[in-house]
């Protein structure tokens, strides 16, 4: 018995990742629910006009989620599956692997969101399609910034190889405070909101509430939300050119996955 | 004969380890060249170098004329390798996993391609069988057809009988040896089997922390060192100091 909590313990103390990921999650989840709380607590009658408006987040946010976590899935199922070599050694350019990537992300996310939009008009009698010609726009700023955090994952577990899995899952729920997807930002401490102004989540939700409650489209928080998907998008695919080649120094693609 | 390996004093530091230090060889076209050494003695990071997977400290590698800095893709085209720690998608049928390969590789016929090496390697049977569930002779098989999917100028070899019955090991060998013949292809070998490698390969490269500590054909080296087969010789070798030749 001793000797199985000793095993553990050893795994545990020998990866920084792993003891980030024990303290990680708590933290994480009391924050968004803290600010989720907070928020109703104070605006109870913000959303009484508008009750698909939480649905509708939640189907956005969970496209980003699936967006980013299926670019990392396809990315970490390569080295799973021990096949990280024979990828990196077939005549591929880089680009042409992100490129294949980012499309069956899109696929992969698409397969999951089309049932969860036709489910919410009988089930709950919403319809996101609500939103109008600029879904369009949200969605797509969303897909860009699911690729982006999985490219800079990706990035992540070349430079640093499959310890750095654990940060693969988080990601998406370290943003989420920030996204502020459930509540405006205005919830947000004063520190938090500059940090979350820096990301193009912010835009993308308060947009959503905005058209679904005040039935206007402001266009600046679109422009601004593929301003910083387009410098965030730039920015991994440098870390990722960057990531590579220390990988190449380092040896980390030739024994990934062993 | 044209030599279509080409390693001219490649060097690899992992910080201030010294993995690699300094060696150059060459390979015909038609011919197998052993490399061996302990564990630890850099024939891995060697073949990452050949594969493009490491970037050398310094030096540098030619494969059929062209330098490897620069022309990565146009080489990756060129060669290919087989290893008992990678493989390919469990979840995937022998076929597909080769499709998916021959796609990538971008052969033009792929199906024939199949079909000729299913043909060679014994896989006829097993093209729609579930990688992940075929036999330990059975993967290898396959990681062999996915080898040479591209026509390979360049083959590289890490322990590729190793885990494999006699009985299989014997076929793998033998296709190896008539492959090469058929094709003139030239193939790295490194192996810690020394009778594949004394059946192979004209020529052995022996090496330790780093460096070549002796070279020749099977024949030479085991008349030289006074031993009765290659083993005799690598177990000098590994337990001796470094002796540069």
């Amino acid at each position: 018995m001793y000797g199985l909590f000793l095993r553990h313990f050893y795994l545990i103390t020998r990866s920084f990742p792993r003891v980030l990921d024990l303290v990680y999650w708590p933290t994480i989840q009391i924050t968004l629910w803290g600010f989720i709380s907070n928020f109703f607590a104070t605006h109870t009658t913000y959303y009484n006009n508008a009750v698909g408006v939480i649905l509708t987040c939640a189907i956005l946010y969970d496209f980003l989620f699936r967006t980013s976590i299926g670019f990392n899935m396809l990315f970490l199922e390569e080295i799973w599956s021990r096949n990280f070599t024979n990828l990196f050694i077939a005549p591929m350019k880089i680009g042409e692997i992100l490129t294949s990537l980012v499309a069956t992300a899109l696929i992969r996310a698409l397969i999951g969101l089309i049932p969860a939009v036709l489910l919410t008009s009988p089930l709950f009698g919403i319809s996101i399609l609500d939103l109008g010609i600029f879904l369009f726009f949200l969605f797509l700023s969303l897909y860009l910034f699911g690729i982006t955090l999985g490219i800079l994952v990706s990035a992540g577990l070349l430079r640093y190889g499959p310890s750095f899995e654990n940060i693969a899952w988080s990601t998406m729920f370290l943003l989420a405070p920030f996204g502020c997807i459930y509540y405006p930002i205005e919830i947000l401490p004063e520190v938090f909101q500059k940090i979350a102004y820096l990301l193009p989540l912010v835009y993308i939700f308060e947009e959503a509430r905005n058209i679904l409650i005040n039935q206007t489209v402001d266009i600046q928080n679109i422009y601004y939300a593929f301003l910083w998907n387009g410098v965030y998008f730039v920015l991994s695919i440098v870390l990722f050119y960057y990531s590579f080649n220390v990988a190449k120094n380092k040896g980390t693609l030739i024994n990934m996955g062993e | 004969m044209k030599n279509l390996v080409e390693v001219k004093n490649i060097k690899k530091n992992y910080g201030k380890n010294e993995a690699v230090k300094g060696i150059s060889f060459s390979i015909e076209e038609n011919e197998i060249l052993g490399l061996l050494g302990p564990n630890g003695s850099g024939k891995t990071t060697t073949i990452g170098m050949l594969l493009g997977l490491l970037k050398p400290t310094s030096g540098e590698i030619f494969i059929n004329g062209q330098k490897l800095e620069g022309n990565r893709i146009e080489i990756l085209e060129q060669i290919n390798f087989i290893s008992p720690y990678i493989e390919l998608p469990k979840k995937l049928t022998v076929k597909q996993n080769l499709t998916v390969y021959g796609k990538l590789y971008k052969i033009n016929n792929i199906n024939e391609r199949i079909e000729f090496l299913s043909e060679k390697l014994r896989l006829e049977g097993l093209l729609n069988n579930i990688t992940g569930e075929l036999s330990s002779g059975q993967k290898n098989r396959v990681s062999l057809a996915k080898a040479l999917i591209n026509e390979p100028k360049v083959l590289l070899l890490d322990e590729p009988t190793a885990s494999l019955d006699p009985e299989v090991g014997d076929f793998v060998r033998s296709f190896l040896e008539d492959y090469k013949k058929e094709k003139k292809i030239s193939i790295l070998l490194a192996s810690h089997n020394m009778n594949e490698v004394t059946r192979l390969c004209k020529s052995i490269l022996m090496m330790k922390e780093g460096i070549i500590i002796d070279k020749g054909n099977p024949e030479e080296l085991i008349n030289k060192h006074g031993r009765k087969n290659l083993e005799e010789v690598f177990l000098k070798l590994s337990r001796s100091k470094n002796e540069l030749n």
